[in-house]
């Protein structure tokens, strides 16, 4: 094929020819040159620029935050990076603290530092992340399906309680609803997803609204 | 039935002693099902590593470390080809970024020159010369070839052309396995 050609997530170039080297579908996609990438599931992340992901508070230490975020480093975060941070007014974040943000630097030779605003300097959602709730881990292709446009588990989740949920490309969810009880229900759906189908999904879900 | 249970952690943090500036540090600990690990453990454990690092792409993962647990449940023979398809199955399974894939394949040669692949533990003490490919899945290149007992050069070429082609019965393998996990989601 001519023309210029991306190779996405799982492909590499070889000399002239693509090397593939993770194993999962081959996906491709037409628009804009055509780009060629392959899906595969892996519960352990890498970081990437640009990823919006939940962080666990560790450390810290003078200036920045050291987060966990379930890669091989932990990753910085500037106290200067939240909306209407200055240094006389500091975000009141603990250690232990749950942060949502975004990566901006993220390669395989460099510590990964966050980000909670984006380019124009307002959060956009990010940012630290209220108390209570419930965090998990699933595996990476779950998060993707969850992130979707019109994914249909959430919509129909929705309908059966109302809760807030944080999806962090790392694999980590965080939801919250009005009882404990609700909260874990979700959370056991949101994990069984993986592996049922959506006629399984709709009858679980039948049966607890019946409930 | 020998069966080999695999486990891989990684890219993950490592200890600084440990840290390779340029690749992943890959290491592999195989435990035997009864007794602590010996002498002979500590050597697959090598081949397993250096036949692992042939495939993985560590320079995409600098200062990282990549631990593979074999665990032996069940020990009937060719443990060695089953460790290495145990390992193979444990990357693919994991997503790590692979150049090929590889798998292993276990030749007896007996005392009246037959060849016998994937031999029984019966099988491997009356043989004259045990032979271990690891064979890699891009034209199918040898990674590692391991040989216990004595056979002349020619015999050790009959076998490798035999595993070669035996090769292809478990690459099928696991391009079934990979696809009805891949069918569910």
């Amino acid at each position: 094929p001519q023309g210029r050609l991306l190779c996405g997530p799982g492909l590499r170039r070889s000399g002239a020819g693509l090397l593939v080297t993770k194993c999962g579908l081959l996906r491709h996609r037409p628009a804009g040159g055509g780009a060629y990438w392959v899906d595969s599931q892996q519960k352990r992340y890498v970081p990437v620029k640009g990823d919006h992901v939940i962080g666990i508070v560790t450390a810290k230490a003078g200036d920045v935050f050291r987060l966990d975020v379930g890669g091989s480093e932990p990753a910085s975060l500037s106290y200067l990076a939240f909306e209407g941070a200055t240094k006389r007014n500091r975000p009141n974040v603990q250690v232990g603290d749950l942060v949502y943000g975004q990566f901006v630097v993220a390669n395989k030779d460099m510590e990964p530092e966050m980000v909670c605003i984006d380019s124009s300097g307002r959060s956009s959602g990010m940012g630290l992340i209220g108390q209570d709730g419930f965090l998990f881990k699933v595996s990476l292709g779950l998060i993707r399906k969850l992130l979707a446009p019109k994914c249909e588990i959430i919509q129909e989740l929705s309908q059966l309680y109302p809760f807030e949920l944080v999806l962090g490309m790392n694999g980590r969810i965080w939801v919250k609803a009005k009882t404990v009880q609700q909260t874990l229900i979700i959370v056991n759906i949101l994990e069984a997803c993986e592996y049922m189908t959506a006629e399984q999904r709709k009858q679980a879900l039948a049966k607890l609204s019946g409930n | 039935d020998t069966s080999v249970l695999a486990g891989l952690y990684g890219p993950a943090e490592a200890k600084i002693s440990k840290e390779l500036p340029d690749r992943a540090a890959l290491e592999v600990l195989l435990r035997p099902k009864v007794g602590l690990p010996g002498v002979l453990e500590r050597s697959r454990e090598q081949l397993l590593r250096q036949t692992c690092e042939a495939v993985v792409l560590g320079v995409l993962h600098p200062r990282t470390a990549i631990t593979l647990v074999l665990q032996v449940l069940s020990d009937a023979g060719s443990l060695l080809s089953c460790c290495l398809n145990a390992a193979c199955m444990a990357l693919l399974d994991a997503g790590l970024p692979l150049a090929a894939l590889f798998c292993g394949v276990t030749c007896a040669l007996q005392p009246d020159g037959t060849i016998l692949l994937d031999p029984t533990a019966r099988q491997e003490q009356e043989a004259r010369a045990i032979l271990t490919f690891a064979i890699a899945s891009s034209e199918r290149k040898v990674l590692m070839a391991n040989t216990k007992g004595s056979c002349s050069v020619e015999e050790m070429q009959q076998c490798l052309a035999a595993a070669q082609r035996a090769a292809d019965a478990v690459f099928q393998f696991y391009r079934d396995s990979v696809r009805r996990r891949y069918s569910k989601s």
